[in-house]
């Protein structure tokens, strides 16, 4: 669109929506011109997940951008800035540092801010808000200093606020004006179910206080005085008692605001200049605020499609439909949650022992969902929200969607009865009909689909939906989900594993006869000599192993482009000592080995002809140093920083914890590489977030982070768990490989793996650290003997004359492979090219022109 | 060029399941021992013609339906261990070359 090239956007505010209007506008152009103006001191990030900042989570991570991403999406930005005036008729806005830009389109995505009640007293030390990561600093500086926290509100906000206060470790109080909390999302038997299982978990409610003044306390700091006489003494107090809108810039610039605030869009999100937009938590649309991200989210890719060129696209309202987890209780609630609806009926389901209450609202005219609320058990919400949200026609029976499936079948909705606009993934906005597309366009599996249509990349709440949907599509078009590994075993990787294990199968010759048929294949082979020493670990290079493995793991070298080999022995930790250094460069001298330093903080020794291997390793040996396996697909190495030992920002020993981890897990065959890492102090010097397992040390202990790799599509790793001692760690650690070991696919990474789960990261929590599947013990034991049989391949091989046999190029001749030919750069071999191999040809001896030129014509008859 | 018998290793030079390599007359032979129980072996150039380099001897041994394949080492190509030709529809091929067993012995008779 060459016409774009001259639009100029301005958008005010950088919170999540105005980094989604961003990069919406980005994605549809590349030429509108955007500048960013935002009041905060940084670039967005996730509000929604802010008390994740008191578990462990950083600025950082929070972050959903950076500087440098904006910088290469050509976008301007000026932070800490603030809007103080708008020229709408010369069209330019300027700023409180004087700066002036103009614009041809100008959004205001400014959000909003918490209200205060008005409270006598309420603007003093250790009163502060809950909505950026400056307050955020504030409550853990408060919380330091404080016993007691009071939370004011008891809605969604306040809630997640409360959850914050008791992860500071305080003693935390709910204060909520209304009779019950939640009273937007929930009714009022839904609000006293969720007080008392909140209250279960420590932290008190009050409701129907109003909160007069505060005043010095006498066991506390204050003391918050209430309507009707009573009292409450606390440190801190945080007010979470609902939003305000921003529109301050917009009431100055005679820009229409509602009588309660709100600038006041049409279906555009234009306000009454059609220039000027507003989105997000500061607009008003049909006298409506919305205070969620979704809709915000909307109005950004409206306002996107409309500045480029989409005009048709509209804003119509969206749905309020809420599913959370709030410290650990689940809440949910669909539509007309209060059944106000004229000739609405309600069904409702209580457990009072297990804190657990459902509740449809139908409307009875058309036999459809219009409400739903849900307290402790949100398991139904998905196919509740789908028949709310696309009207579909209740079961015979509607209360059989509430009970309990063991006091009846409660009918599961299929993912073929969703019409194709129904939502699968409110984040992203993803239909059921874009599922469909991204399967016809030959998305084949989950990660797939998940790559291309972003759905449930968001919260991840539709993950169970959307892999239903999935399956039930590739089934409709004939395909056999098969997850048989080759043509050789109609069995999945988990199945022979399981097979391998229960069965004491030992060989692969034994796996094939019983269970497979053929030869085998380079597929199944390396999968199953992967298996066969995960459970076994035995010899790889033993003869009835040698023809299965992989091109790498049957030299126990890494092959290179000639058919030469890489060697690297191991250096645990990234710690060596002087004398091993140079006990290394001896042998890389006297081999004349190209050397050079890998990014897991050891060295790699380049142009080892195969009959060279066990001679080197020979001196290797010798020199005390054993296989790094870096051919293997097993652990590679666990990088770590310095630590506490020399660093002055260490908390912890890393590089003790690093080598130790490493002398652990060597050897560890597995479906792929693993790589771990260990930092000593949050800087992360050792960017253990980029590992499949990432350790980083705090002031506590140590947290762990699973799941995250580098490469072609970098992941960031999760954050686990938090705070543990070494002994947790490493049985988390056993856990979770082993874990991985068992179920994962053949090639397939940690984070792909646990994509691909149903469940993901809480999943994977559930097993590992709560033992949901029974299976800890199990794993660890077999954890146990891998660590107990351990080898080093190299010394077992260069003992055993059969396997040196093995290397060599020619069994009958001890001459070279001619066609290796190196040439000198920077000092040090690199293969030769082909122009230079014809080069040198020509004035080289007969032996070798002869042997390589016969050798390529071959290959061309 | 001859193109007699030439014998060039013993059996128990082979390995089972996997290549071996023999330089016979200059030039680089494979000899693959697809018998699990008793020795059964085939011989190919070990000229990667994709990968350019020799090493297909250090490939793993397949089977496709019920053709026997070799699969390069380097980028996992895979040519016939019937005629040489290749199963990913690549113009390149491998030479064949005959092979026998006698007391022991391998004799491989070259291909031109």
């Amino acid at each position: 669109m060459s016409s774009l090239s001259q639009v100029k956007v301005v958008v005010v505010g950088n919170g999540m929506v105005g980094h989604q209007v961003v990069e919406q506008l980005r994605q549809k152009s590349d030429e509108v011109q955007i500048t960013v103006i935002a009041a905060e001191a940084r670039l967005a990030y996730d509000r929604v997940h802010l008390s994740e900042y008191f578990t462990g989570k950083t600025a950082e991570q929070l972050a959903l951008t950076d500087e440098a991403q904006y910088q290469e999406m050509n976008v301007n930005f000026h932070l800490n800035t603030r809007v103080t005036n708008i020229e709408r008729k010369e069209k330019f806005v300027e700023t409180d540092s004087g700066q002036r830009f103009s614009y041809d389109k100008l959004i205001l995505a400014t959000g909003s801010y918490p209200f205060v009640p008005p409270i006598t007293r309420h603007e003093q030390e250790h009163c502060l808000v809950y909505r950026t990561i400056e307050d955020l600093e504030a409550i853990q500086a408060s919380a330091d200093v404080s016993k007691v926290g009071v939370v004011v509100g008891g809605g969604l906000l306040g809630l997640e606020a409360a959850n914050a206060l008791k992860q500071t470790g305080l003693e935390t109080h709910v204060v909520e004006f209304a009779p019950q909390l939640m009273g937007v999302q929930v009714d009022p038997t839904g609000g006293n179910v969720l007080k008392s299982k909140i209250e279960a978990l420590g932290v008190t409610v009050h409701v129907q206080k109003a909160t007069q003044v505060i005043k010095e306390g006498e066991t506390s700091r204050y003391r918050m005085e209430f309507a009707d006489g009573t009292f409450l003494e606390t440190d801190m107090i945080l007010f979470s008692a609902g939003i305000r809108p921003c529109d301050q810039i917009a009431k100055d610039n005679d820009l229409e605001v509602g009588p309660r605030g709100g600038i006041i869009i049409n279906n555009h999100c234009q306000t009454n200049d059609d220039d000027i937009y507003a989105i997000g938590e500061c607009a008003l649309w049909n006298n409506f605020i919305f205070g969620l991200v979704a809709p915000g989210y909307t109005m950004a890719r409206v306002v996107a499609g409309n500045i480029c060129g989409h005009p048709q696209e509209q804003f119509t309202g969206a749905d309020m439909s809420t599913k959370l987890k709030l410290m650990g209780v689940d809440v949910g609630s669909i539509g007309d949650a209060h059944a106000k609806t004229p000739g609405a009926l309600t069904y409702t389901y209580e457990n009072q022992p297990e804190g657990i209450y459902k509740k449809l609202v139908i409307s009875e005219a058309d036999n459809k969902l219009i409400g739903a609320v849900l307290v402790g058990d949100n398991s139904d919400y998905d196919t509740l929200l789908q028949y709310a949200l696309n009207g579909i026609d209740l079961p015979e029976f509607p209360e059989q969607l509430i009970l309990p499936t063991s006091r009846g079948d409660s009918p599961a909705l299929g993912a073929d009865a969703l019409p194709n606009e129904a939502s699968i993934c409110s984040c992203h906005n993803v239909s059921k009909g874009d599922i469909i597309a991204a399967v016809d366009a030959g998305s084949c599996d989950l990660g797939a689909i998940k790559q291309c249509t972003k759905a449930s990349t968001g919260c991840g709440g539709c993950s169970a939906l959307l892999k239903n949907v999935f399956e039930s599509e590739l089934q409709k078009r004939g395909v056999v989900v098969s997850t048989d590994i080759c043509e050789h075993f109609s069995y999945s990787r988990q199945d022979l594993f399981n097979i391998v294990k229960v069965g004491k199968i030992k060989t692969f010759h034994d796996l094939l006869a019983k269970h497979g048929q053929g030869l085998g294949c380079e597929i199944c082979k390396p999968a199953v000599g992967s298996i066969l020493a995960s459970v076994w670990n035995d010899f790889v290079l033993q003869p009835d192993h040698v023809g299965l493995q992989d091109t790498n793991d049957t030299y126990l070298a890494n092959m290179q482009k000639d058919g030469t080999y890489s060697v690297v022995p191991r250096v645990a930790g990234g710690e060596i000592t002087p004398a091993k250094l140079i006990a290394l460069g001896q042998v890389a001298q006297r081999y004349q080995l190209y050397s050079k330093i890998t990014g897991g903080q050891r060295i790699d020794l380049f142009g080892a002809r195969v009959e060279q291997l066990p001679l080197i390793w020979q001196e290797l040996i010798k020199a005390g140093f054993e296989t790094g396996h870096a051919y293997a697909k097993s652990l590679r190495t666990v990088k770590s920083c310095v630590g506490s030992t020399w660093c002055r920002f260490g908390v912890q020993d890393s590089v003790t914890q690093a080598i130790d981890i490493e002398n652990r897990y060597k050897g560890l065959r597995s479906p792929h590489k693993l790589k771990m890492a260990v930092s000593g102090c949050t800087r992360e010097c050792a960017e253990a977030q980029s590992k499949d397992v990432g350790i980083i040390a705090t002031e506590n202990g140590w947290n762990m982070y699973v799941c995250g790799n580098g490469g072609m599509k970098p992941r960031h790793a999760d954050l686990f768990a938090t705070d543990l001692d070494t002994e947790t760690l490493i049985r988390y650690i056993d856990r979770f490989l082993m874990f991985y070991v068992r179920t994962a696919d053949r090639l397939q990474r940690t984070s792909v793996w646990m994509e691909n789960m149903e469940g993901g990261l809480e999943y994977l929590k559930q097993v590992i650290i709560d033992d949901s599947l029974g299976l800890a013990d199990e794993l660890e034991a077999q954890m146990q003997h891998v660590v107990e049989t351990y080898q080093c391949e190299w010394n077992t091989a260069i003992q055993n004359p059969t396997s040196v046999k093995r290397f060599r190029q020619f069994v009958n001749s001890d001459e070279k492979d001619m066609n290796i030919v190196f040439v000198e750069e920077r000092g040090q071999i690199r293969p030769a090219r082909e122009s230079e191999k014809v080069e040198l040809s020509l004035n080289a001896d007969e032996g070798f022109s002869s042997a390589n030129s016969t050798d390529k014509a071959e290959a061309v008859v | 060029m001859n193109t007699q018998w030439i014998t060039i290793c013993k059996t128990q030079d082979l390995v089972k399941g996997s290549g071996v390599c023999a330089l016979v007359n200059g030039r680089q032979v494979a000899l693959f021992n697809l018998g699990l129980a008793q020795a059964k072996v085939v011989a190919t150039s070990n000229w990667d013609p994709i990968g350019k380099a020799n090493v297909m001897y250090r490939g793993i041994i397949g089977s496709e339906s019920n053709t026997p394949y070799i699969a390069s080492p380097l980028h996992k190509q895979r040519y016939s261990l019937l005629d040489g030709a290749s199963l990913d529809g690549n113009s390149e091929t491998l030479v064949m070359h005959q092979v026998k067993l006698e007391d022991q012995n391998v004799l491989v008779k070259l291909s031109h």
